[in-house]
C-alpha cells in the first residue's frame, strides 16, 4: 500500500467515559514528511490524548486521522504500528531486556508469531541502533542505561518499526542539556531524511529552533498553528500558559525564545 | 558503512541452549531418582530395566503402574504451573503473579469440586468445570480490584486473588463436609494438592493440555514480551492490548485449571520458577516458558519425592512442600521489589 507520509488529523474529538469535558475538541493538524512538527501546550491541554488517539487507545468520538489517503480507522493494531511508530512518554519494562533484544521488538508488527529474525529485520535493527547512536550499548540491559541512553534506545526501537511516521511524547523529559540537544538533533536529522516526525514537547525554546511547524493546544483546542513566528507570540502564550512571560529573539542563535517572568518579588528578574 | 556490526544476540542469549540442556538433565535425573526412591527403594539399574519391561515382575509393576505415572504427573503439573505463572506475570506486568496467589487455581478447584459433587466423573468435563471456575474467579478478582482501586493496580489484584483463594478453600471445605470419602477426594487433596492417585489416563490428559496450551503460550510468547512493556508501548508495537491480554489470561487460566483437576492446588511453583528462569538468563518469554517448563517439572518431581519420603510412611501434601519452598522466596522477592 502506498502512503505519502502526510499525517492529517481532521476535526478530532476525544471524550473519556465519565468526563463531561472533551479532552480534545475539534482538533485539526497536518504533519508533513521531511520536517519536524511539534505539539506544544500546557499540562492538560490534550497533548497526551492526541498521542493516545494515534495509538488507538483514546475514545475518539468524532473526526478522522489519515496517513496519505488511508484512514487510520481501517487499520488493525498491527497495520497501524507498521505506519506510525510511537515512543510513549513513560515506559518501564517489567522484565529488563538486553538492548538489542529490546530494539528487536520494534520488528514485532512485521513478524509472524514464530520464527527467527530475518535478514531484513536484522539489518533494520542494526541500522536503527546505529542511527540512534546506541550500537555500543547493544549487549547492555535496559535497566543499566543512563536516562539519555534509555530515550535513544526507545527511539531506536521505534526506528526499527520502519514506519513513515514517527511520534514522540516528550522524549527529552528528565534529560540534561546535552542529552536533550542530542535527541533534538537526532529528530531533526530523521525528519530531514524524509520521515514525518511529530514531537510532543514542553521545551518551547528548542521546539522554536528545530520545528518547521508548531501546533499549540489549549484546553483541547488548537490555539495557534504555523511557524515559530506564528505561535511564539507573547500575549498568546501568556493567555494559554496563564503566566506572565515575554518572547524575545535570542541574540546568540537568532531564534524566538520564551522567557517566563516572576510574579512576585517586585518584578526583579 | 563503517559501523562495526555487533551481534544482535548477547551473552545471556548465547548461554540459553546450555540452560535448556541443563534443564533436561536436571528433569531427567529428578524423574529417575523419584522413580527409584520411596517406601521400597530400587537400584537405578533395576528402574532402567523395569521401564523397558524387563526384570522382576514386582519391580516392573511398582515402576510402571505406581511410580512412573506419579512422577510424570508431578512433572507435568510443575511444567504447566510454571508456564501458566510465567504467562500471567507477563500479562499483568508483575513478577509476583501466579495462578495460586491470583485465586485462579482456587476457582478451578471449586469448579471441579462442584462438578464432582454433582456426580460428574468424566475427567474432561471436570477439567472444563475447573476452567469455568477459574474464569469466574478471574472475573471476580478483576472486578474486585477494579471496584476498590478504580484501575488495574496489580498489587490490588494480588490481594483480591488471595482473598478469593481463601474463599475458595472455605467453599471446598463446605462442599466436601459430608462427602463420602470413598466417592470423592477429600478437601485436603484439593486444598493442598497431591500426585498420589496418578493414573496413565491422567498423565495423558494433562500431557495433552500442557503440550497444547503451553504450546499456544510459547507461540504467543512475543506478545507477552510486548505486553510486559506496558499498555502504550504494546499498542505502539501493534498489539491490541485488551484483547491480547484477555486471550493470554484465558489460556494461562485453562492451563492452571488442568493441573488443578489433575493434582489439586499446588502453590508457588508458578511464582518461583519463572523468576528462576529469568535469573538464569531466559529473559524473553519464549525461552522463559521453555526453561520454566523443564525446571518447574523438576521442582515438582523433587517436591513430590520429598512429600513421599520425608515423613514416611506418612505422606506430606504436595502443596505444603511447595509452600515451604515458595513462601520464603515470595518474601525475598517482595523485599527486593519494595526497596
Amino acid at each position: 500500500m502506498s502512503t505519502n507520509g502526510t499525517l492529517t488529523v481532521r476535526d478530532l474529538a476525544v471524550q473519556y467515559a465519565g468526563q463531561s469535558r472533551r479532552a480534545l475538541d475539534g482538533v485539526s493538524l497536518v504533519a508533513a514528511p521531511g520536517q519536524l512538527t511539534a505539539i506544544v501546550g500546557p499540562n492538560g491541554s490534550g497533548k497526551s490524548s492526541l498521542v493516545r488517539s494515534l495509538l488507538g487507545l483514546a475514545p475518539v468520538v468524532q473526526g478522522t486521522i489519515t496517513l496519505g489517503a488511508m484512514p487510520m480507522a481501517q487499520w488493525n493494531a498491527r497495520e497501524r504500528a507498521r505506519h506510525i511508530a510511537v515512543v510513549p512518554q513513560r515506559e518501564e519494562p517489567a522484565v529488563p531486556l538486553p538492548v538489542a533484544e529490546f530494539v528487536a521488538l520494534g520488528r514485532h508488527p512485521h513478524r509472524s508469531a514464530f520464527g527467527a529474525l530475518g535478514v531484513t529485520d536484522k539489518r533494520l535493527i542494526d541500522e536503527a541502533m546505529h542511527r540512534a547512536g546506541v550500537s555500543e550499548a547493544a549487549a547492555r540491559r535496559t535497566d543499566q542505561l543512563s536516562g539519555g541512553e534509555w530515550q535513544r534506545v526507545r527511539v531506536a526501537r521505534a526506528l526499527a518499526q520502519d514506519a513513515p511516521v514517527l511520534v514522540l511524547d516528550e522524549p527529552t523529559a528528565f534529560l540534561d542539556v546535552a542529552h536533550e540537544m542530542a535527541v533534538f538533533e537526532l529528530l531533526d536529522a530523521l525528519a530531514r531524511e524524509g520521515r514525518t516526525v511529530l514531537l510532543v514537547s514542553h521545551q518551547l525554546n528548542l521546539v522554536a529552533r528545530f520545528a518547521a511547524h508548531l501546533v499549540l493546544l489549549h484546553q483541547g483546542h488548537v490555539a495557534a498553528a504555523g511557524t515559530a513566528a506564528d505561535v511564539m507570540r507573547g500575549e498568546l502564550l501568556e493567555r494559554v500558559y496563564e503566566w506572565p512571560l515575554v518572547v524575545t529573539r535570542d541574540a546568540a542563535v537568532g531564534a524566538l525564545a520564551l522567557l517566563p517572568l516572576r510574579r512576585q518579588s517586585g518584578g526583579t528578574p | 558503512m563503517t559501523t562495526t556490526r555487533r551481534p544482535t544476540r548477547d551473552a545471556t542469549t548465547a548461554t540459553l541452549p546450555w540452560v535448556m540442556l541443563g534443564g533436561v538433565i536436571v528433569l531427567g535425573a529428578a524423574m529417575l531418582l523419584a522413580i527409584a526412591f520411596g517406601t521400597v527403594s530400587l537400584p537405578l539399574r533395576d528402574v532402567w530395566l523395569a521401564l523397558q519391561g524387563q526384570g522382576d515382575p514386582t519391580t516392573i509393576s511398582i515402576v510402571q503402574q505406581l511410580r512412573a505415572p506419579r512422577v510424570l504427573l508431578a512433572a507435568l503439573v510443575g511444567a504447566g504451573l510454571a508456564m501458566s505463572g510465567g504467562a500471567l506475570q507477563g500479562t499483568m506486568r508483575n513478577a509476583l503473579a501466579e495462578p495460586y496467589l491470583l485465586g485462579v487455581s482456587g476457582g478451578a478447584a471449586v469448579g471441579a469440586v462442584i462438578a464432582m459433587a454433582f456426580g460428574i466423573a468424566e475427567p474432561l468435563l471436570v477439567t472444563a468445570c475447573a476452567f469455568a471456575g477459574a474464569a469466574v474467579a478471574t472475573l471476580v478478582v478483576t472486578l474486585l480490584a477494579r471496584v476498590v482501586g478504580g484501575g488495574t493496580d496489580t498489587r490490588l489484584l494480588l490481594m483480591a486473588g488471595v482473598v478469593i483463594g481463601a474463599f475458595a478453600n472455605a467453599a471446598i471445605l463446605v462442599a466436601l463436609a459430608d462427602a463420602p470419602p470413598e466417592k470423592l477426594r477429600g478437601a485436603l487433596w484439593w486444598m493442598m494438592g497431591s500426585a498420589a492417585d496418578a493414573t496413565w489416563g491422567a498423565v495423558g490428559r494433562l500431557g495433552a493440555a500442557v503440550l497444547l496450551l503451553g504450546g499456544v503460550l510459547v507461540v504467543w510468547a512475543r506478545d507477552l514480551d510486548v505486553l510486559s512493556l506496558g499498555e502504550e508501548s504494546a499498542a505502539a508495537l501493534g498489539v491490541d492490548v485488551s484483547r491480547t491480554a484477555l486471550r493470554l489470561f484465558l489460556v494461562a487460566s485453562w492451563l492452571a485449571a488442568a493441573t488443578v483437576a489433575a493434582a489439586g492446588l499446588v502453590g508457588f511453583v508458578g511464582l518461583v520458577i519463572p523468576n528462576l528462569a529469568r535469573a538464569m538468563g531466559a529473559r524473553r518469554h519464549r525461552s522463559m516458558l521453555l526453561v520454566g517448563a523443564l525446571f518447574g517439572g523438576a521442582l515438582l518431581v523433587a517436591a513430590d519425592l520429598t512429600a513421599r519420603v520425608a515423613r514416611a510412611p506418612a505422606e506430606l501434601p504436595l502443596g505444603a512442600v511447595t509452600a515451604l519452598v515458595g513462601v520464603p522466596f515470595f518474601i525475598a522477592r517482595l523485599r527486593r521489589l519494595s526497596t
